[in-house]
């Protein structure tokens, strides 16, 4: 492990990318995503990674360049947002139906209508269905090492699914903060070579992308969310390869002081942080509440968030995003379904929040414990909007 | 691997005898795309890797679990999956074959779209593939019209062709623009090598994408492919609309090498009037001579447009 420095997240994360050895990276340019891409295309330029970079014209086509590539069987990384993410929409099913192993990175930024470059969850979430596994950062540090675990993640033989590495934007890829890098030995103990099951090679032909008829595509369907369910399995035993080798645990479900707690905040991404200094101050002042932290979004933790919150009496959902005519937020909506058949699950409070770039405070997520204790059913609250 | 019975008699020297596109796949009858996507892959050989955009020939030849593919193959979407995906695929290769991953050998990328996939909702992707440079064959199999999904109409569609959305109408005598001259796009792009083609000449078309394929570097081919069903032609008229679609100077075939152009295929001269081509049509069934005329003038004035840069132009290098 090299020793502590300061740096800004979006760069850290493109460091971290240098470090796996990756093949080809296709990577076109948006705010807040935009110093990952400068700072990779440095990286490949200056000759530090042996390594294509591809200047794709469009985001639809680095995810359709990392398609390609992928089925080469090289090591593929790209890195979006926002619009982005949107206009990589209709390309995402289909590469995890390839069962191509994507590394993406995706600063998260509010979705246009209207514009606005500023931190939300609106991008991620509507590639829910995708496919993918879906994954948050909280810090850092955490870019850092989920980033490197995504390419394992990701190419694993029981797993062969794009990942993408959720990354708040501005508020955690704009920081710069203290970061460990392990060192290039130490990636490459963690990480072997990409063993494809299957590559474009003339060598041994074969199509891939065939089209299904009615009479395969819904067992085509079934076998890429059985593959999703079944890679939490997975994902949980790289995590626990890397705590033994970097000291540092990761988990589908963080917790932070719930013992005890009968009323638990949720968070995914970078608010944690922010969360985690107002379970302090109301635990101070007595008051029995904990936090819960989403890390893993797709394959949803369902045995760990059932753990994660046993005796909670009511559990705060913060979402940063809408199902606009729907039943609110789609995390609180997910875990409301999720849970709806447990005897004694918790009320579920559904704030929607922090969107586009709209700051939360320790002060606000004080506040919202306190209204979510006066709220009498479960209908979702924009928190703090000006009426 | 599929064989030609008796090849030996007709044309042993001049063709590959292997087949890369297999038959046994699910193309109408007297299909000229199909035709031309044939001889393609006969002219480029095994060492290549074919991405394919959604279309035609995608469907009549990958229902799971069938491929008529012998070379390596993969479809991802419509408007990228040439032009991105083929982008992508020569990356990895090249990136793979630097680090020792693969053998140490020329597999060329190649792409292959329809008229749709190209000309109107693949451009970008196939400007941006092409702008970067990528070691790549760009071909258009230009059946002049959507007929994967109905016989729409797309900007590869001519003047005045009837189609499902630019109708013959009591208005609107179907399409109201020209033919979008995508080869003169790429010729923008400064490519070492762009042609035109047509399997009813079978050899020049094999000529053709043997010379794209030894360019070290983009190269593109648009490849006129006769489709009976959505012309409303008979099938068995497929080679003869061909040959009259470049005797009528309406497609001629050419080609650019590094800024040159030269035709391929002379030009009778005098050219047959374009009548000649429209009548065996039912996309053309409802032009009078009027309308004929201005079809003919439409193809006056981009055959001479042509023939200058023919007389004009010089090698860039």
């Amino acid at each position: 492990m090299g020793k502590r420095i300061g740096m800004e997240v979006g760069i850290a994360a493109a460091e971290a990318v240098g470090l796996c050895n990756i093949d080809v990276a296709a990577v076109y340019p948006i705010t807040p995503q935009s110093h990952i891409a400068e700072h990779l295309s440095d990286i490949v330029h200056d000759g530090r990674i042996d390594a294509e970079f591809i200047t794709v014209e469009s985001e639809h086509s680095s995810i359709s360049a990392c398609a390609g590539a992928s089925a080469t069987g090289a090591r593929v990384y790209t890195a979006t947002s926002s619009q982005g993410l949107m206009y990589m929409h209709e390309i995402l099913p289909i590469v995890s139906a390839m069962r191509l192993p994507v590394v993406m990175g995706n600063a998260n930024r509010a979705v246009s209508g209207p514009l606005n470059i500023w931190n939300d969850h609106t991008d991620i979430m509507p590639q829910r269905d995708s496919g993918w596994i879906v994954m948050h950062a909280e810090n850092g540090q955490e870019v850092i090492d989920m980033t490197i675990q995504s390419f394992k993640i990701a190419e694993h033989a029981d797993v062969m699914l794009p990942t993408v590495l959720n990354m708040d934007g501005f508020q955690l890829t704009h920081m710069i903060e203290p970061l460990e890098f392990p060192t290039q030995a130490e990636v490459n103990k963690f990480l072997p070579d990409r063993v494809p099951y299957a590559t474009l090679h003339p060598d041994k032909p074969m199509s891939m992308g065939c089209f299904n008829m009615p009479e395969i595509f819904t067992e085509t369907l079934k076998a890429k969310d059985t593959a999703l369910i079944n890679s939490k399995k997975t994902i949980v035993k790289i995590w626990n390869e890397w705590e033994k080798q970097f000291g540092r645990a990761y988990k589908p479900v963080e917790t932070y002081k719930t013992k005890g707690a009968d009323t638990m905040i949720l968070t995914m991404g970078s608010m944690g942080e922010t969360a985690s200094v107002a379970v302090d101050e109301l635990r101070k002042a007595g008051k029995p509440i904990g936090l819960v932290k989403l890390r893993l979004w797709r394959p949803f933790p369902l045995e760990e968030l059932r753990m994660a919150i046993k005796g909670c009496k009511t559990l705060i959902v913060m979402d940063r995003a809408v199902s606009f005519g729907g039943a609110g937020g789609p995390v609180a909506t997910e875990i409301k379904s999720l849970l709806f058949h447990d005897k004694d699950r918790p009320r579920i409070v559904d704030f929607i929040m922090g969107l586009g770039g709209r700051d939360v405070t320790v002060e606000n997520f004080i506040d919202m414990v306190a209204r979510a204790g006066k709220k009498k059913d479960e209908s979702y609250e924009y928190y703090g909007v000006r009426e | 691997m599929n064989t030609v019975q008796n090849f030996e008699l007709y044309a042993p020297k001049l063709i590959e005898k292997r087949e890369f596109f297999s038959s046994g796949h699910r193309a109408c009858q007297g299909c000229g795309e199909v035709l031309g996507l044939r001889m393609i892959m006969k002219a480029l050989g095994e060492d290549v890797v074919v991405s394919n955009a959604t279309g035609c020939m995608e469907i009549i030849s990958t229902a799971y679990p069938h491929t008529a593919w012998e070379t390596p193959y993969i479809h991802v979407a419509f408007e990228n999956a040439a032009a991105a995906v083929g982008s992508g695929v020569e990356a990895g290769l090249k990136a793979l074959r630097r680090k020792g991953k693969i053998a140490d050998r020329d597999v060329k990328s190649v792409a292959i779209a329809g008229d749709g996939g190209t000309v109107d909702i693949g451009l970008q992707s196939l400007s941006g593939a092409m702008e970067r440079g990528h070691d790549m064959v760009f071909f258009c199999l230009d059946n002049e019209a959507y007929m994967n999904t109905g016989i729409q109409r797309s900007s590869a569609t001519p003047f005045m062709a009837a189609t499902t959305t630019s109708p013959a109408g009591k208005a609107i005598k179907g399409q109201r623009t020209g033919k979008k001259n995508v080869a003169e796009i790429m010729v923008a792009h400064n490519l070492a090598y762009v042609a035109t083609a047509c399997p009813s000449y079978p050899l020049d078309l094999m000529e053709k994408v043997k010379k794209a394929k030894a360019v070290k570097g983009p190269a593109y081919v648009h490849v006129y492919t006769v489709c009976p069903t959505g012309w409303r032609a008979a099938s068995e008229q497929t080679i003869k609309l061909g040959r009259l679609v470049v005797e009528t100077g309406i497609f001629p075939l050419y080609e650019v090498e590094n800024g040159k152009y030269r035709l391929t295929m002379e030009t009778p001269e005098p050219r047959r009037p374009v009548e000649d081509y429209l009548k065996l049509q039912g996309r053309f069934r409802h032009l009078d001579p009027s309308d004929v005329a201005k079809v003919q003038a439409l193809v006056d004035k981009e055959y001479r447009k042509l023939m200058h840069k023919v007389k004009t132009s010089v090698p860039w290098s």
